[in-house]
C-alpha cells in the first residue's frame, strides 16, 4: 500500500474540515440564505418607497444586521454541535482510531465550520451588493463600505465559533448555548464593561469585572454596520487589528479546546 | 515477538452525577498475541471487552498498565496507520453514502485518492455493498452499517484488525459472510483480535481465546485444550427402557433425561458404560447412539462464569 507522508498534516485537517462543511450543507444550513435573499428584497422595495434617498444606508443597516444575526445562529447551533454530537453518536471513535491527531480533529472541525460561515456571509453580502445596486441603479460608493464590514462579520463569528466550539469540548449543548450566547452579549458591550470596571464602587466587583473583560472576547469593534450604512470604509488600521486580534483569540481558544480534548475519554 | 502486547491493564469507571463511585471495568488484564492469529476475547455483557479495545486503541486512557502494538505504544498516532478498527454497534455519518465514507476513511489514513478510490470499490464489492455504494448511509440496515464498518477498517489495508462484536446485529447469513470474511482475512496473514459473546462464532473462527468477566480474565488459551480438559464425559442414548431397569441407571448417571422416546443419559467416563450396555440390553432396550461430550463452549462459559 502507497502512503502519502504522514508528516502532511494539513491534508487530514483539509479532509475533517470538508466533511464538516459538507455536513452542513447537507443538513440545508445555507437554505437560511434563501430567507436572508427573500428579507432583503422585501426591506429595499418597502422601505425604498416610504424613504426616499435612504435606500442605500437601510438596505445596508438591514442587511449586514441580518448577516450578522444569521451568521451568529449557525456559529452557535452548528458549533455547540461539533464536537459534542461526534461524541455522542461515537463517530469520533471511528475517526480517532485512524492516524489522526486529536488536534488535527479539532482543528478540521473548527475550520470547517468556517468555511460555511464564509460561503454564507459572502453569499449574503453578494446580495446585499446586488440590492443596493437594484436600488441605486448601479454602482455606488456604498459598496465600498460595504464589503468590510462584512469582513469584520465574518472575523467576528470565527470567534464566536471557536467560543462554541471550546464548549463543545466538554459541556452539553444546552449549556454551551447559554455560555456562548453570554459570552456574545458581553462582548459586544465590552466598552460598557471597561467603563464599570473603572467606575465600580467595591475593589472586588472591579477586579472581576476588569478580569471579564480582557478574558473575554472584546467584540464591538468588530461591528462596523452603522458606519457602513452612512458610507464609512473601515479605517485599514482597524481591518488589521481586528484581523490579528480575531487570530490571537481564536488560536488561544483553539489551543485550551485541543488542550480539554486531548485528555477526554471516550466512553 | 507479540503483536499485541497487554500488560496489567486496569480501567476504573468514575460514575454517579454527586457521589462519585468508581467501577473496575478492567482488572489487570494482561495477554499477547502473536503474528497471524485470530484471537477471540469472550464474555458476557459488562465483562470488559469494549473497554479493552478502547484503550487498545487509544480512545480512553487506562487507570493503570500499558500496552503495546506492532511494538509501539498505543498512543502513537503513526503505528494507528498499520491497523483497523470496528466499533461495536457502529455509526457513521449518515449525510454520507457509502463510498464517500470511506474515501474519508481514506484520506484520514494517509491514502493518495486514487488509491483510496481503487480500495473503497474493491472492499464494498467484497463485503456485498456495490449496489448500495451510492447511497446515504442514512438509509443502511444495522447488517449494512456493521459491513460499511469492516470495509472503513479495512480502507488502509491494516496488519492489524480489531473487531468488537463484528456479528452481533447480523442474521445467521450475514454472521455466515461475516464468519466467511474474517477467515479469508487470517488467509492473508492478518492478525485479528475480536470479541463476542456468540460462542459459535468464536469456535468457528479463533485460534485461541480468552474468557474475561467482571472484567478479569478467567482462562486463556487454545480453544482445543480448554474445551478438552473439561471433559471425558460420555453421552448415551437408548430407547425403549422403562422405569424400573431406568432407576438402577440412574444411580450409574451423571444426569438422565428421559421422553417417552428414549433417554439420554451421561456418564462420567466410559468405566460406567459396559455395566450400562447391560443393564439396558437386559430391560429390553436398544442403543441409539454413544458419543464423548464434547463440552461446548456454552457450558464452559457458564460453568466458569458462575464459578468466579
Ligand atoms: N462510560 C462508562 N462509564 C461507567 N461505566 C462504564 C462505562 N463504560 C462501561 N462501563 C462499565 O464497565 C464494564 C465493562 O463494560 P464494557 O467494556 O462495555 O463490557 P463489554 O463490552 O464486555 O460488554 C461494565 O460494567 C459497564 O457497565
Ligand atoms: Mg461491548
Amino acid at each position: 500500500m502507497i502512503f502519502v507522508d504522514e508528516k502532511n498534516k494539513a491534508l487530514k485537517i483539509t479532509a475533517i474540515a470538508y466533511n464538516t462543511f459538507r455536513e452542513s450543507v447537507r443538513d440545508r444550513v445555507l437554505y437560511n440564505l434563501v430567507l436572508f435573499v427573500a428579507l432583503i428584497v422585501a426591506a429595499a422595495s418597502v422601505i425604498g418607497r416610504i424613504a426616499v434617498g435612504q435606500e442605500a444606508k437601510i438596505i445596508i443597516d438591514v442587511g449586514l444586521s441580518a448577516t450578522s444575526v444569521f451568521g451568529l445562529l449557525i456559529a452557535i447551533f452548528i458549533g455547540i454541535g461539533l464536537v459534542s454530537k461526534e461524541i455522542e453518536k461515537r463517530t469520533v471513535a471511528v475517526i480517532l482510531s485512524k492516524p489522526v491527531r486529536r488536534s488535527q480533529f479539532i482543528l478540521g472541525k473548527y475550520f470547517g465550520l468556517c468555511l460555511t460561515l464564509l460561503v454564507n456571509t459572502t453569499a449574503m453580502a453578494a446580495a446585499v451588493a446586488l440590492a443596493l445596486i437594484f436600488a441605486k441603479g448601479g454602482f455606488d460608493a456604498a459598496q465600498l463600505a460595504l464589503w468590510p464590514a462584512a469582513y469584520l462579520i465574518f472575523l467576528e463569528l470565527a470567534v464566536m465559533t471557536a467560543v462554541a466550539l471550546l464548549f463543545s469540548c466538554f459541556s452539553t449543548p444546552a449549556l454551551s448555548a447559554l455560555f456562548t450566547l453570554l459570552i456574545f452579549l458581553i462582548g459586544r458591550w465590552s466598552p460598557d464593561l471597561k467603563l464599570f470596571a473603572e467606575t465600580a464602587d467595591s475593589a472586588a466587583t472591579r477586579i472581576v469585572s476588569r478580569a471579564l473583560y480582557h478574558l473575554l472576547p472584546n467584540l464591538a469593534s468588530f461591528n462596523f454596520i452603522n458606519e457602513a450604512a452612512y458610507g464609512e470604509s473601515v479605517p485599514a488600521r482597524l481591518l488589521a487589528g481586528n484581523t490579528v486580534y480575531a487570530i490571537c483569540y481564536v488560536a488561544a481558544l483553539l489551543a485550551v479546546a485541543v488542550l480539554i480534548f486531548d485528555r477526554r475519554n471516550f466512553k | 515477538m507479540s503483536v499485541i502486547e497487554v500488560e496489567n491493564l486496569t480501567q476504573d469507571y468514575l460514575t454517579g452525577f454527586w457521589r462519585k463511585r468508581s467501577v473496575r471495568a478492567l482488572d489487570s488484564l494482561s495477554l499477547q498475541i502473536a503474528s497471524g492469529e485470530v484471537f477471540g476475547l469472550l464474555g458476557p455483557n459488562g465483562a470488559g471487552k469494549t473497554t479493552t479495545f478502547k484503550i487498545l486503541l487509544g480512545l480512553i486512557r487506562p487507570t493503570t498498565g500499558s500496552a503495546w502494538i506492532l511494538g509501539s505504544a498505543i498512543d502513537d498516532v503513526a503505528m494507528r496507520r498499520r491497523i483497523g478498527y470496528l466499533p461495536e454497534q457502529p455509526y457513521f455519518y449518515d449525510y454520507l453514502t457509502a463510498r464517500e465514507f470511506l474515501l474519508y476513511c481514506g484520506a484520514l489514513c494517509d491514502l493518495p485518492k486514487t488509491e483510496a478510490a481503487e480500495r473503497a470499490d474493491k472492499l464494498l464489492h467484497q463485503v456485498g455493498l456495490a449496489d448500495s455504494a451510492d447511497k446515504q448511509l442514512r438509509k443502511f440496515s444495522k447488517g449494512m452499517l456493521q459491513r460499511v464498518g469492516l470495509a472503513q477498517a479495512l480502507i488502509h489495508d491494516p496488519e492489524v484488525l480489531f473487531l468488537d462484536e463484528p456479528m452481533s446485529g447480523l442474521d445467521p447469513l450475514g454472521r455466515r459472510e461475516v464468519r466467511d470474511f474474517v477467515v479469508g482475512l487470517r488467509a492473508q496473514g492478518k492478525t485479528i483480535f475480536f470479541s463476542s459473546h456468540i460462542l459459535a462464532d468464536v469456535e468457528a473462527m479463533c485460534d485461541r481465546v480468552a474468557i474475561l468477566n467482571k472484567g478479569r480474565l478467567i482462562e486463556s488459551g487454545k480453544l482445543s485444550e480448554i474445551l478438552k480438559a473439561h471433559s471425558n464425559e460420555l453421552e448415551v442414548v437408548v430407547s425403549g427402557v422403562t422405569e424400573p431397569a431406568l432407576a438402577e441407571i440412574r444411580s450409574l448417571a451423571l444426569s438422565i433425561s428421559a421422553s417417552p422416546d428414549n433417554a439420554r443419559i451421561r456418564l462420567k467416563d466410559d468405566r460406567d458404560l459396559a455395566r450400562m450396555l447391560e443393564l439396558t440390553h437386559a430391560a429390553g432396550g436398544r442403543i441409539v447412539s454413544v458419543n464423548p461430550v464434547r463440552e461446548s463452549l456454552e457450558d464452559l462459559f457458564v460453568r466458569e462464569v458462575k464459578g468466579s
